[in-house]
């Protein structure tokens, strides 16, 4: 199952998902990329049923830039986030989107935030969380090992912490990680943490 | 469904104020998520709701009451009274009958010449007005024996602070879907005092 998890350090945020593409015995690929990079300071991991996970996030997405567009300014993760809720809410009694989703982002006024929504639209701004089989190992790494005011190399260390949990732990664990951070110079790719490479395609 | 983030709510009536409590925790059945979250908003200095039951359906909610309620200040020109807001709350609850809020309100607040008035409903808006106390969630029969026990009628500010805050952490104490401290506010007609407590932090 898929395993998502996040935490807040001093000036950043962290967002870590595991990359398995699984339809049901089958693994497709593992170098699926599920945190989506909503725009420049802004990162949202999501994880939940892989229809509805690339096309909610990227309508997110698409919704953040077109605000940018229109009025000229970005988004604060605070707002993206309750947007995000409101769409989830305004679905649930609809047609219902499950997803959930670790939005992470970094703000000149307010530094890093990290919100928890649930596929039922519940939000909670937090400073760590975890969604999937995988948050009962990772939150419970999470819970004796963070502290407020990580440094990078602290928090990194605790991430591997919690993916080693999850690789000893869980019978069908995820073979790799990505692990992406978003901070004042922006949101990016910070590591990959593998154990099973694909093979490369070899040219036609 | 009622019991799937779990939530505590207690309100309680005093001499001249009222005070109203909460629990902290916000959980996913088993797991917690969280031991900060917060049940009892404000909607004006002399009225609060305390929203019980599914997280996300409390969190609608309580952005439908805010709009409702700042559309009504627009028009009148004025707060609204707890007695209004009531009927509002059941109205809007009602609404939805057949696809209803999981959600059970708690609202307290000074209605004219500061009395304090308190009432709770089930999800569908049925109204409950209470002389004493009134107590929503998942720790309700908890609370309900906890307050029947501990309250008496014209408590002062403090002796309501501590009234409400024993009978709430006694009870949540044995309810393992919330807990993890706990959230008082106690309203006078002059101030707004809020506490956070910490109880057995399980």
């Amino acid at each position: 199952m898929e395993c998502v998890f996040g935490l807040v350090g001093k000036g950043f945020a962290l967002v870590v998902a595991d990359t398995s593409a699984v339809h049901s015995i089958l693994l497709h690929k593992t170098n699926e990329d599920k945190i989506m990079v909503l725009d420049s300071h802004k990162l949202m991991g999501a994880s939940g049923e892989a229809g509805d996970r690339a096309q909610f996030t990227e309508y997110i997405q698409k919704n953040v830039a077109l605000y940018q567009f229109r009025n000229g300014i970005p988004l604060t993760t605070a707002a993206a986030a309750n947007f995000t809720r409101g769409e989830l809410a305004t679905a649930l009694r609809k047609n219902p989107y499950s997803v959930n989703i670790l939005l992470a982002g970094y703000d000149k006024e307010t530094g890093p935030s990290l919100y928890y929504i649930d596929y039922i639209s519940t939000l909670h701004k937090v400073d760590k969380a975890a969604f999937g089989y995988g948050s009962y190992f990772s939150l419970s790494m999470m819970d004796r090992h963070y502290h407020s005011d990580m440094s990078l190399e602290e928090a990194v260390d605790l991430v591997d912490k919690c993916i080693i949990e999850i690789r000893s732990r869980l019978v069908i664990a995820p073979p790799n990680f990505v692990i992406k951070i978003v901070d004042q110079d922006g949101a990016r790719e910070h590591a990959w943490r593998e154990s099973i490479k694909d093979a490369p395609i070899s040219a036609a | 469904i009622f019991e799937y983030n779990g939530s505590a709510i207690v309100a309680m009536v005093g001499k001249n104020c009222f005070a109203i409590a909460s629990d902290r925790r916000l959980g996913v059945q088993l797991q917690t998520i969280a031991t900060d979250f917060q049940r009892i908003y404000k909607i004006h200095d002399k009225l609060f709701i305390g929203l019980a039951g599914l997280a996300t359906d409390a969190q609608t909610l309580y952005q439908k009451l805010v709009f409702r309620h700042k559309l009504y200040q627009l028009r009148e020109e004025r707060d609204m009274k707890p007695q209004t807001f009531a009927s509002l709350v059941s109205a809007l609850l009602y609404e939805k009958r057949f696809g209803p809020f999981f959600c059970q309100p708690v609202i307290a607040g000074l209605g004219d010449e500061d009395k304090p008035f308190i009432c709770t409903m089930d999800s569908i808006g049925a109204k409950e007005l209470a002389k004493d106390f009134v107590v929503a969630g998942t720790a309700s029969e908890s609370l309900y024996g906890a307050c029947e026990a501990m309250f008496k009628p014209d408590m002062e500010a403090e002796e309501l602070f501590e009234t409400i805050s024993q009978a709430l952490l006694s009870s949540v104490d044995r309810d393992c879907l919330s807990g993890w401290g706990g959230h008082v506010y106690v309203v006078t007609a002059t101030e707004v005092t809020e506490r956070i407590l910490k109880g057995r932090m399980d």
